[in-house]
């Protein structure tokens, strides 16, 4: 399969304007160290949701998740909590950014959004812009990933691929 | 077809004659600004191995989320960011004592100039609309890559504009207009657009109330929002920057720009009073009648929505001669060491103490829960910041509504939701 073709099982499932607040809260804002920040992954809203999280699970939401600040924590968290890609009706700009930048897949599909149910085993296509539920092979449409966001997303992220550039440049280029 | 001022400043930005909505173009970043986040921009930035920022003289850096440090934690943060700042020659960086809340440290220094593109590792970067420049938020690994290349790709925004007609009603400020607003279009209403506002009330509009409104867009997903650049804006400019800045049609959407949408709002008719944003999401909005009465264990003035000296001074009108209710602590946090300066010279603060409240040191304070004046399980608060999500201000069992700077002083006063009428009486501040 294909870094662009993902499975996974949907761990959960989250309502509309899921802010960065709750995803995770302010008050562990001076942690820098980005695995750490997912001990504290919805800390205040859903503290049992961590620990059903397996490594590679979608999480599915509505709406505008992630709106509100832009603290990277809030999608470090998601990421290195385990979660393999989220599926949502669509995210907050910056939130939405700073996924691709860390090189956590986001999938916008409102269709999928509406459908999918906690268990699902899906299959999303972010190239070709497709959520299927393996059970029933239903298809839902999704936004294609833009070819610069696929760049960064096949890179591991925004670091990995600057890395690169100036990887083989030296110090005082 | 004309172009919107999203439109044409990132069309002369990205060295293009012309861009439309949805095109993807690489901007060269004019302003980087950035808080306490420095540090994970600093971290990301060392990761990626460019050996130096792209230019010392466009990176501006403000401690003011936990100021002074509140913990051993944040002050190794502190001292990360000054050792960074000094190693790479960043000339702009606004210590503990020396600034306030980023967005309001930017304004009064003058740092930013219409026209410009502005991003900060902050999403309420947004704010500096109002002063003509395409000002965004973005995460602090894409401010490390700013930091590296000095450019950044942005999707051109659809714009929707805002014509505010008609004239505030007594006891409406720019804070009522604007959570009318977002209540209308909803937490999404604007999400990825660029907002135009203008119109006769905006126009009428002091810088400082500008600001709101560009602040709080946010509240409504927007990218960039814009007030207008006119005579009221240069003046505040030439003021902070001791220099005279020539208008120009760059400044100003084009008379037939294209726009998604176009949205009247008549403050006279619509907003015939202060309203409030219950809890748990900003665009619960409701008028003051509805919430009125509700017992508040604390208010807060301040934040870079309403912290500032027009709203100092609205707050030291309506508690002067008068004590906070036994019940209710009233916290009040000047924005910038500038404006708490200020509003000791005018007797702000002394009318303020005297009414008890207590005045917290220049930043954000209990805003984003982090620092001063957390809220236990159970506590109310009304608060003239920007936003109530669950556990904002502390225990996810408190409670924020969102006010603006005169009705929290009433309230304060009052001990429960009130209006700044029923504290002064007639006579209108
Ligand atoms: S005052 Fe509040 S909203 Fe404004 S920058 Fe500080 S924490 Fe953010």
């Amino acid at each position: 399969m294909s870094q662009f073709k993902l499975r996974g099982r949907v761990a959960a499932r989250l309502g509309d304007n899921i802010d960065t607040d709750l995803i995770y809260p302010g008050r562990f804002l001076n942690i820098t160290d980005r695995e750490k920040t997912a001990e504290h992954l919805f800390e205040l809203a859903y503290p049992e949701l961590r620990a059903r999280i397996r490594p590679g699970d979608f999480l599915v939401a509505g709406k505008n998740f992630g709106c509100g600040s832009s603290r990277e924590q809030a999608t470090a968290a998601v990421k290195y909590a385990g979660v393999g890609a989220l599926i949502a009706a669509s995210f907050a700009r910056i939130f939405f950014r700073n996924s691709i930048n860390l090189g956590l897949p986001v999938v916008v599909s409102p269709e999928a959004a509406g459908a999918l149910a906690e268990g699902d085993e899906v299959e999303v296509d972010l190239i070709g812009g497709s959520v299927t539920r393996l059970e029933t092979g239903e298809v839902f449409r999704a936004a294609p990933l833009d070819p610069r966001a696929a760049e960064l997303l096949a890179a591991g992220g925004l670091v990995p691929f600057l890395k690169k550039k100036y990887a083989g440049r030296g110090w005082g280029a | 077809m004309g172009m919107t001022l999203a439109e044409k400043i990132l069309a002369r930005a990205s060295g293009r004659e012309k861009v439309a909505p949805d095109e993807i173009v690489v901007a060269s970043i004019d302003l980087a600004m950035s808080h306490e986040n420095a540090d994970l921009v600093r971290k990301s930035f060392l990761e990626i191995g460019a050996p130096r920022v792209w230019d010392p003289e466009r990176i501006v850096i403000i401690l003011d989320h936990r100021v002074p440090a509140e913990s051993e934690r944040t002050a190794a943060t502190h001292k990360a960011i000054r050792e960074f700042v000094h190693s790479q020659g960043i000339r702009h960086f606004y210590d503990v004592g020396r600034g306030g809340i980023c967005h309001q440290v930017l304004a009064e220094n003058g740092h930013v100039l219409p026209g410009m593109v502005v991003v900060g590792t902050d999403s309420h970067t947004t704010t500096h609309g109002a002063f003509g420049a395409f000002a965004t938020g973005i995460g602090a690994t894409e401010m490390a890559g700013v930091w590296a290349e000095g450019h950044l790709w942005f999707k051109v925004p659809a714009t929707l504009r805002i014509l505010v007609q008609g004239e505030f009603p007594p006891w409406v400020s720019a804070k009522d207009l604007i959570l009318h607003i977002i209540g209308r279009l909803g937490a999404d209403g604007a999400d990825y657009r660029a907002v135009e506002f203008d119109g006769p009330a905006v126009r009428t509009m002091t810088v400082a109330s500008r600001m709101v409104l560009a602040n709080l867009s946010m509240e409504m997903g927007a990218k960039v929002a814009f007030t207008p650049v006119d005579d009221t804006l240069l003046e505040y400019l030439e003021a902070r920057t001791g220099r005279t800045i020539p208008d120009s049609p760059d400044f100003a959407p084009d008379p037939d720009a294209a726009y998604e949408r176009v949205i009247e709002v008549n403050v006279s008719r619509e907003v015939t009073e202060p309203q409030i944003a219950c809890p748990h999401s900003v665009d619960n909005v409701r008028p003051l009648s509805e919430v009125r009465g509700t017992p508040v264990d604390q208010a807060v003035v301040g934040s870079c929505t309403n912290g500032r000296l027009e709203d100092l001074a609205i707050a030291a009108e309506i508690v002067r001669g008068r004590r906070v209710h036994p019940r209710t602590r009233l916290l009040v946090i000047p924005a910038s060491q500038q404006i708490l300066l200020e509003a000791i010279r005018l007797g702000y603060v002394q009318a303020l103490i005297e009414a008890g409240a207590m005045i917290n040191p220049p930043g954000c304070g209990p805003c984003v829960g982090v620092h001063q004046g957390i809220l236990a399980a159970g506590e109310v608060c009304i608060s003239s910041t920007n936003r109530n999500f669950v556990g904002r201000m502390g225990s996810k069992d408190s409670m924020v509504y969102l006010a603006s700077p005169a009705v929290v002083a009433a309230s304060a006063i009052a001990g429960e939701i009130a209006h700044p009428e029923e504290i002064v009486g007639e006579e209108v501040a």
